[in-house]
């Protein structure tokens, strides 16, 4: 993408007026969409997205600058602007010499999407459609879509580390709308991987869309969901974002550093149920979350964050992890070359505990069966963090009963982790899923076995 | 390069349009800063422009789109080709065209504000840190998460073979705060607000305030127990609730049977005391705009009307699948996508009493200061409405105790309906929606 000897020119002119560390991060991405809805193929997309973005560090000041353009001019530009942002004055010469690092391959691919035709894109769509209005006569919408990108990134800076990685990635998602007496109701499914096209050999579009049309009609007989605390039982591969919210934002170095997180002087402490021990692992083969270097070129890794219960560390960024003087974690990520990186969480997820997922919800009385999480979002400074269910079934008398509509849970993150009381033996990762901080999305997954909470609040209307 | 050479660049693409072609061009152009004050010092200051080329190719009732961030004439070649190549893939759409010109005049609202153009950088720092000076100075209790100054600059053409030629500029300012309040273990969070066309509007003391007292007056907050209430919203939580909305009043929606309000036309769906207008032409929203994303003459829609459903929101295609006719309501998310359907910049018509008076009217009720996850408790199709909130207690007219970790729930529908008083305290927010408080009765609050 760039020269190895233009990088290293650029990055000493970015220091050039004093400034202690600089980095250059350029992408060129490729990406193809397909929006399917209403029985048609609305529209196929196809994006070029390429630049580079230089970031300065002078003292605790960063300055950052982006441009489109890749040229040696174009990169000095940026350069000399994102130094001027970071420092107001200094001196001095300094030579830049990058080593170039390894390729290390995260996710092997099979079928890159560059080489699969567009017509065979396209087709899993009216696959979906078919499948999902095939489900039942209740089903009235149908809306699918298919992404694929290949991304090139690079990473140089002036502590001469010198990374390019490729990243693929390929997803399908649907959502299926039922009517009936009770008004409509939503069904949805995705499935995505770091993966090319091979992922449709592990992936069966057809049953993805009969499952959220599935969804969308059971819930035409849902119930107003309870209101109130009570035990809640989630179901494998559909609760890590219930970790992601109640813990993983608050063990994100920067957040921790400024004291907005609950979690904040609690390392070698006991912050959850000794059943827990999670893992956050940029290094798991295809999933969602996984790539060789992060966005700031230190290599993924598999990071332990707690272990039997207990806080054992933080994610790290190259910022956070200079002002403490400790090594960085592989957490350094941003949406784009346009963006700043910092510390995000990749793939985490709970390991497996040692109970049938059959005896747990035998050993629930009451309460309520969540089988599908939505989204979710958490105050770190309070630990309050809430996630939607968009599947749900009361528990009575240790069964699963009825079906409930939609609504979010509450709950505080230390409380929360404590309060688990029941691990299961059925891990398995869940949906993919875009985080969203400080206004930035990047892509991660979630796992965990099925579990439950002895006390989490219901926010629905019934009594 | 000036929205004028933009133009140029999408006149030349339009022209390319070969026998049976229609062809889109949207080119864009934007500059923003973001600085980040931390302790008295620039924690980060970003400097960025980027732009780049949407192109849009029906033909017979196919569409294909393609983009690129750049505006190297290569890659523009390439873009109309890819776009010309997606078309094949497509599935033909009686419906499937570009907008037209409607004749209805654009109302020049001098979005470009001088001042603004030509801020010094040094001030704009200055800015940042006197808003953390000023937030710090509230209350002993308050630290500072960040203190941030932002601006944004966007040119835009847009040229289509039928006929369409517009181009445009517009920038904006904001100033946020983020708060925190700790006492013993607890930490508590609040955050600030100022906009403006121009750093010298700024109410950098009211956004100090708001920060410091939403975050120190949680302090103590307990969590409630269940039972049914009276809510009153911030006004920044109106905005959000708006926002939702009007997804529910999106005519794509609409046509495509997926909104709960789509056989609802001239019908009572609220409360005669609440009207609902899109107006980008109030230079005042920060969303004001002159033009929507398809280039036609941004305008004021009235949406609700003392509680009945006037009309739904339209772009071009999804005014011709109804026979209606565009509403000037296209948006789009800069040159990456094409153009979808959706407000603008809503605003309730507003009420004549400050939110104390609406308190004191309340005898048994709750205040709500902020809203969480509205992405995952929130169902526009359906109408369910669950969100995390935290605010405080309102008993016999007075604010209480502060409350946290509980749901409100109810739904879109019902909420409508159920709402009591629309205030007066209209607040001007970066987002697509102004606030301002509302009263809504019999809303289920879940805790303990």
């Amino acid at each position: 993408m760039i020269d190895q000897d233009v990088l290293e020119r650029v990055l000493a002119a970015a220091v050039r007026t004093g400034a202690d560390f600089a980095e250059v991060y350029a992408e060129d991405k490729r990406s193809t969409s397909v929006a399917f809805d209403d029985g048609r193929v609305e529209q196929v997309t196809s994006g070029r997205d390429r630049g580079a973005g230089i970031r300065v560090i002078k003292g605790d000041t960063t300055g950052f600058a982006h441009t489109a353009d890749l040229t040696e001019t174009g990169l000095a530009a940026a350069a000399e602007a994102a130094a001027a942002a970071a420092s107001q004055g200094g001196g001095g010469a300094r030579t830049v010499a990058l080593t170039r690092s390894p390729v290390r391959t995260v996710s092997p691919i099979e079928q890159f999407p560059d080489n699969v035709r567009k017509a065979d894109k396209v087709a899993l769509m009216a696959r979906m459609d078919d499948a999902a209005r095939s489900a039942g006569a209740a089903i009235v919408q149908v809306s699918a879509a298919y992404g694929d990108s290949r991304k090139h990134m690079l990473v140089a800076n002036t502590d001469g580390v010198f990374v390019t990685d490729e990243q693929v990635r390929t997803l399908v998602r649907i959502t299926a709308v039922a009517d009936g007496d009770s008004g409509m109701q939503t069904g949805y499914q995705s499935a995505g991987l770091t993966k090319g096209f091979e992922l449709f050999r592990e992936v069966n579009v057809e049953e993805l869309a009969r499952d959220a049309a599935r969804m969308a009609i059971t819930k035409l007989n849902a119930r107003p969901a309870p209101s109130g605390s009570m035990q809640v039982v989630i179901k494998q591969g559909s609760g890590g974002v219930l970790f992601h919210e109640a813990c993983g934002h608050g063990l994100e170095a920067d957040l921790v550093a400024k004291g907005g997180s609950v979690y904040r002087g609690k390392q070698g402490e006991l912050v959850a149920s000794p059943l827990v021990t999670l893992v956050d692992d940029g290094t798991m083969t295809g999933e969602w979350g996984a790539f060789g270097y992060d966005d700031e070129g230190h290599p993924s890794q598999y990071n332990v964050l707690i272990q039997d219960g207990v806080l054992t560390d933080y994610m790290w960024d190259y910022l956070r992890a200079r002002n403490e003087g400790r090594p960085r974690s592989g957490n350094g990520r941003r949406q784009s070359y346009q963006h700043l990186p910092m510390v995000r969480m990749t793939n985490t997820y709970v390991l497996n505990g040692t109970t049938e997922p059959d005896d747990i919800v035998r050993a629930t009385g009451s309460g309520v069966y969540v089988a599908k999480l939505g989204g979710g979002s958490v105050n770190t400074a309070s630990g309050d963090f809430v996630f939607g269910m968009t599947e749900a079934y009361l528990i009575e008398d240790g069964q699963i009963t009825e079906p409930l509509r939609e609504g979010n849970l509450i709950g505080n993150g230390p409380a929360v982790l404590r309060d688990i009381d029941m691990l299961g033996n059925d891990f398995a990762m869940g949906n993919p899923g875009t985080c969203g901080k400080d206004g930035q999305g990047v892509p991660v997954g979630d796992g965990q076995p099925t579990l439950r909470v002895k006390s989490l609040t219901i926010g629905g209307t019934a009594a | 390069m000036s929205s004028e050479q933009l133009q140029e660049i999408a006149d030349r693409v339009v022209a390319q349009a070969r026998t049976g072609e229609q062809v889109e061009a949207f080119v864009s152009r934007d500059s923003e800063t973001d600085i980040r004050v931390y302790e008295g010092q620039v924690e980060h200051f970003v400097s960025a422009r980027s732009e780049g080329i949407g192109i849009r190719v029906i033909r017979d009732g196919r569409t294909g789109f393609a983009y690129s961030g750049t505006l190297d004439p290569s890659a523009i070649a390439d873009v109309l080709a890819e776009a010309r190549d997606n078309v094949e893939f497509g599935t033909r759409d009686e419906w499937a065209g570009l907008a037209e010109p409607d004749g209805v005049a654009v109302i020049d609202q001098d979005l470009w504000n001088e001042t603004l153009a030509g801020y010094h950088t040094d001030r704009k720092i200055e800015i940042a840190k006197e808003l953390e000076r000023l937030t710090l100075a509230t209350d002993s209790r308050v630290r500072v998460d960040d203190s941030n100054y932002a601006d944004v600059a966007a040119e835009m053409a847009v040229a289509t073979t039928t006929g369409i030629r517009r181009n445009g500029r517009e920038n904006g300012c904001f100033v946020s705060v983020g708060t925190l309040a700790d006492d013993g273990d607890e930490t508590q969070t609040g955050f600030g607000f100022s906009v403006g066309r121009s750093p010298d509007l700024f109410d950098l003391g009211k956004a100090a305030r708001e920060a410091a007292d939403r975050a120190t007056r949680l302090l103590g907050a307990t969590k409630p127990s269940s039972k049914r209430v009276t809510v009153v919203l911030d006004p920044y939580v109106t905005a959000m609730f708006l926002g939702i909305i009007s997804s529910t009043l999106d005519g794509e929606a609409v046509a495509k049977g997926r909104s709960l309000f789509k056989d609802r036309l001239g019908d009572q769906v609220a409360n005669p005391i609440l009207t609902l207008m899109d107006d980008p032409t109030n230079p005042l929203a920060y969303t004001a705009t002159d033009l929507d994303g398809e280039g036609l003459a941004a305008r004021r829609n009235s949406l609700i009307q003392e509680g009945v459903l006037q009309q739904f929101v339209h772009n071009s295609y999804s005014a011709r699948r109804v026979g209606a006719v565009s509403t000037g309501n296209a948006v789009r998310g800069g040159f990456k996508g094409t153009p979808g359907v959706g407000c603008l910049a809503l605003q309730l018509q507003p009420g004549t009493r400050d939110q104390a008076a609406l308190i004191a009217d309340v005898d048994d009720g709750v205040l709500i200061q902020s809203v969480q996850g509205l992405h995952s408790g929130v169902n526009p199709i359906s109408g369910d409405f669950s969100a995390g909130a935290s605010g405080l207690i309102i008993t016999n007219g007075t604010l209480g105790a502060p409350i946290r970790e509980f749901t409100i729930a109810s739904t879109l529908q019902r909420m409508l309906l159920d709402v009591v008083e629309v205030g007066g305290d209209i607040d001007w927010l970066p987002m697509r929606a102004s606030g301002v408080s509302l009263v809504i009765r019999d809303i289920t609050m879940s805790g303990a």
